[in-house]
């Protein structure tokens, strides 16, 4: 793999092959000594634009684990901040020997200019950019809803069949976009539940389905529910009139919860608005997967900077 | 003097093409066309063959920046005039949003003036609506169109009139000197933030949508306020199939609108923008299939009046970056012509009697320029461009002019190419090349002082 920027390319054999080595590197997480040597001499930057301490840490783990060096590039007091310009920064870390550039950013397509741009040489991992994609997200959750599935039998399994529902902003979420392209190719049936004004405009491309009410899609059942975090600055740009409105039309209260189909598994990528998209009884209830999500983002993100970074790259 | 007799050479055209498909040789002399006919013969006169070629007349550009002054990294007016010509152009009508702004008498004659020095082409200045095109109060209209600049165009491109008040005034007050007010037709707070056409791949690529809807309800209101005050407006590059529908509608109803489109939203559509490759990026935006098509046909019957290029050259900088961060905007006069016979002369849409019309009679007369855009014929001021219609090329940056590199079109095939542009007989691209600035702006000189003297 020369680049992880979109899952949108990715193959249902890719996939499945980055997964299944996500869960040798989950073997790792449960050892005495949680590292490998695999990337010993291999120079990681994390990259970030945006403010991201969570993606951010879990990639800086993915990347120790497996031994690689990891520089963290924050934007905030730097030379970025200063005006430097995405070229220059690329430059100055190609010409300081980065290996992988791990990038989050806040315009959409970022990884990709940077991938072609021929500024630098290194793999690109998009963490991340703007209201497009957010790929090592949607690996974490077909992963976890892989082995909520088919626990220790989840090597070389997909989602066919599977139901998803992912509630709350997909009009601005990445994290809508790389899962809508993930698990539908790996076989899932994804519906989208959301205020028409966080919909986008013309959904005619996206092979989902589209709905407004929350109780009708709990009511259906489905095997997954994913809740996207609501962001403060959509409160103040009636895109809903309120915080608490939104809350009863599409919050998963727990009158909800206490609907849903008792063996769905309720999902969120975090940071939680507890008491907004999400009740506290459900985002802390044996169904919900938050915590599993965060461990196996480290495991996804080891296995995709394994190959990134081992073996004969696609272009050499 | 030697510079009288430089600006004094006379021109025999041979055999060159009328829009009309009329075949003839055409002599330029005194500034003039002199003789139209076949066989014609002239004593001194330099000779050019145009066998093949089509004769238009002198391509005019309504919608030109030329970022002089205040972005001279982008482009002057001298390089600006150079990619004109290049193009085909012997005039264009330069955009008010300079540094400091065109919304004053002084600054329009310091543009008319750069324009006069650099000789390729008339640079007739447009002047701001309203004072730094901050929408809120009127420039002195008046005193700009009194100016020796006499500007009649009135444009914050760049910026919408969004206040509908002061569109009003603005429509009412240049009816005193017989002026238009050349709208960019964008609702601010439905663009807000925007990069893209909004729709399927804006959903997708997750960028933000710039609907249709916010150029098509501007339109609507401005030609409902033209109707009203029973003023004239112009609307810049129209580029959506609803706009077209308004627009069509207006114009039968008997407002006195008139409307462009670029050659980019004839030829381009949003697909483009897949690859987050920011020379793509233009404002209003590329838009899909359907409004492309739309746009041509109504070009093909008249709905929409004229073609102009929106020439926004941007330094690499500005372009060589992530998408939300890059510049609007595509140079366009160098491929116009291009550009045009590719989308809609190769498709049946127009002929070059139709391009004559979009490309120079009509914004002339929009812009109400004296000596440009008018018809071929005796007597008439020696405004000309000889283009090959059969001749094709891989577009690249050898072919631009001006200092912008930031063409959509290198690297693609394009047919045609302007081989030769007079302008006040002389020519400013002769064998396909640009002639050098010192010529240009000699004979610029001495046409001039010839003038004064012969009146």
């Amino acid at each position: 793999m020369r680049h992880l920027l979109s899952t949108k390319t990715i193959t249902r054999d890719e996939a499945i092959a980055l997964l299944d080595i996500a869960e040798d590197m989950a073997d790792v997480a449960g050892r005495e000594v949680k590292k490998l040597p695999t990337l010993r001499g291999k120079t990681v930057v994390n990259l970030f634009f945006e403010d991201s301490t969570r993606t951010r840490i879990s990639f800086e783990a993915a990347a120790k684990r497996l031994s690689a060096d990891v520089i963290n590039f924050s934007a905030k007091g730097s030379s970025v901040s200063k005006g430097e310009s995405l070229k220059d920064t690329a430059q100055t870390l190609s010409a300081m020997g980065a290996d992988a550039v791990v990038i989050r950013h806040h315009a959409s397509g970022a990884p990709l200019v940077l991938a072609q741009s021929g500024w630098i040489d290194a793999g690109i991992i998009n963490a991340g950019d703007g209201t497009h994609e957010h790929p090592t997200q949607a690996l974490l959750d077909a992963f976890t809803i892989r082995r909520r599935l088919h626990g220790t039998a989840s090597r070389g399994k997909d989602l066919d069949g599977v139901t998803v529902t992912i509630v709350g902003d997909i009009l601005h979420s990445r994290v809508a976009r790389s899962n809508l392209w993930l698990l539908t190719t790996l076989g899932a049936r994804v519906s989208f539940v959301a205020p028409p004004t966080l919909l986008p405009a013309d959904t005619s491309a996206w092979p989902a389905t589209f709905g407004f009410d929350l109780d009708t899609a709990i009511d259906a059942g489905p095997d997954v529910v994913m809740m996207l975090r609501i962001q403060a600055e959509r409160m103040s740009a009636s895109f809903f009139p309120s915080p608490r409105e939104y809350a009863r039309g599409w919050g998963l209260n727990d009158e909800r919860f206490a609907r849903l189909r008792a063996d769905s598994i309720v999902m969120h990528p975090g940071p939680m608005n507890r008491g907004l998209e999400i009740s506290s009884a459900a985002a802390d209830s044996a169904r919900s997967t938050v915590l599993e999500q965060v461990a196996n983002g480290v495991s996804v993100r080891m296995a995709a900077l394994y190959l990134l970074l081992s073996g004969d790259r696609e272009d050499s | 003097m030697p510079k009288e007799n430089a600006a004094r050479q006379e021109y025999l055209i041979r055999g060159a093409t009328l829009p009309d498909g009329s075949r003839t040789d055409i002599v330029l002399a005194g500034g003039r066309i002199a003789e139209l006919g076949s066989g014609l013969s002239r004593a001194g006169a330099a000779t050019v063959d145009a066998d093949g070629l089509i004769a238009l007349p002198g391509l005019v550009d309504l919608h030109t920046h030329l970022r002089e002054p205040g972005s001279e990294q982008s482009e002057t007016v001298l390089t600006g005039s150079q990619a004109a010509a290049r193009g085909g152009f012997t005039s264009v009508f330069a955009m008010a949003n300079t540094s400091p702004v065109q919304d004053t008498a002084g600054v329009v004659e310091q543009v008319l003036a750069l324009g006069e020095q650099a000789g390729y082409v008339t640079v007739q200045p447009i002047g701001a609506v309203t004072v730094g095109l901050a929408g809120e109060r009127l420039a002195e209209l008046g005193a700009m169109a009194a100016s020796r600049a006499r500007v009649r165009v009135f444009s914050d491109d760049g910026f919408c009139v969004a206040d509908p008040l002061i569109m009003r005034r603005a429509l009412e007050y240049v009816k005193a000197f017989d002026g238009v007010i050349a709208q960019h037709a964008q609702e601010p707070r439905l663009t807000e933030k925007a990069q893209m056409n909004e729709g399927a791949l804006s959903a997708e690529l997750g960028l933000t949508g710039w609907p249709a809807v916010a150029e098509e309800s501007i339109i609507a209101r401005d030609v409902l306020l033209a109707e009203h005050v029973g003023s004239r407006l112009h609307v810049c590059h129209v580029s959506t199939a609803g706009s077209v529908d308004v627009i069509r509608w207006a114009k039968a109803r008997g407002i006195d609108v008139t409307a462009e489109v670029t050659p980019h939203h004839l030829l381009l559509t949003e697909e483009l923008v897949v690859g987050y490759d920011a020379r793509f990026k233009v404002n209003p935006p590329l838009r899909r299939r359907e409004d492309v098509e739309a746009l041509r046909a109504g070009l093909a019957d008249g709905t929409i009046d004229i073609v102009a290029t929106d020439h926004a050259p941007h330094p690499v900088e500005a372009k060589d970056c992530e998408w939300d961060a890059a510049a609007n905007g595509m140079v366009g006069l160098e491929s116009a012509l291009s550009v045009v016979h590719a989308s809609v002369v190769a498709g049946g849409h127009l002929d070059w009697a139709d391009v004559a019309r979009v490309l120079s009679h009509t914004p002339a007369r929009i812009g109400r320029l004296a000596g440009q855009g008018r018809r071929t014929e005796v007597g008439a001021p020696a405004e000309l461009t000889l283009y090959d219609p059969a001749a094709s090329r891989v577009f690249g940056t050898a072919d631009l002019s001006g200092k912008g590199v930031n063409s959509p079109y290198l690297s693609m095939t394009l047919p045609g190419r302007v081989q030769a542009t007079f302008h006040h007989g002389h020519p400013t691209v002769l064998d396909g090349a640009l002639r050098p600035a010192a010529e240009i702006a000699a004979a610029r000189l001495a046409q001039t002082q010839w003038e004064r003297r012969h009146g």
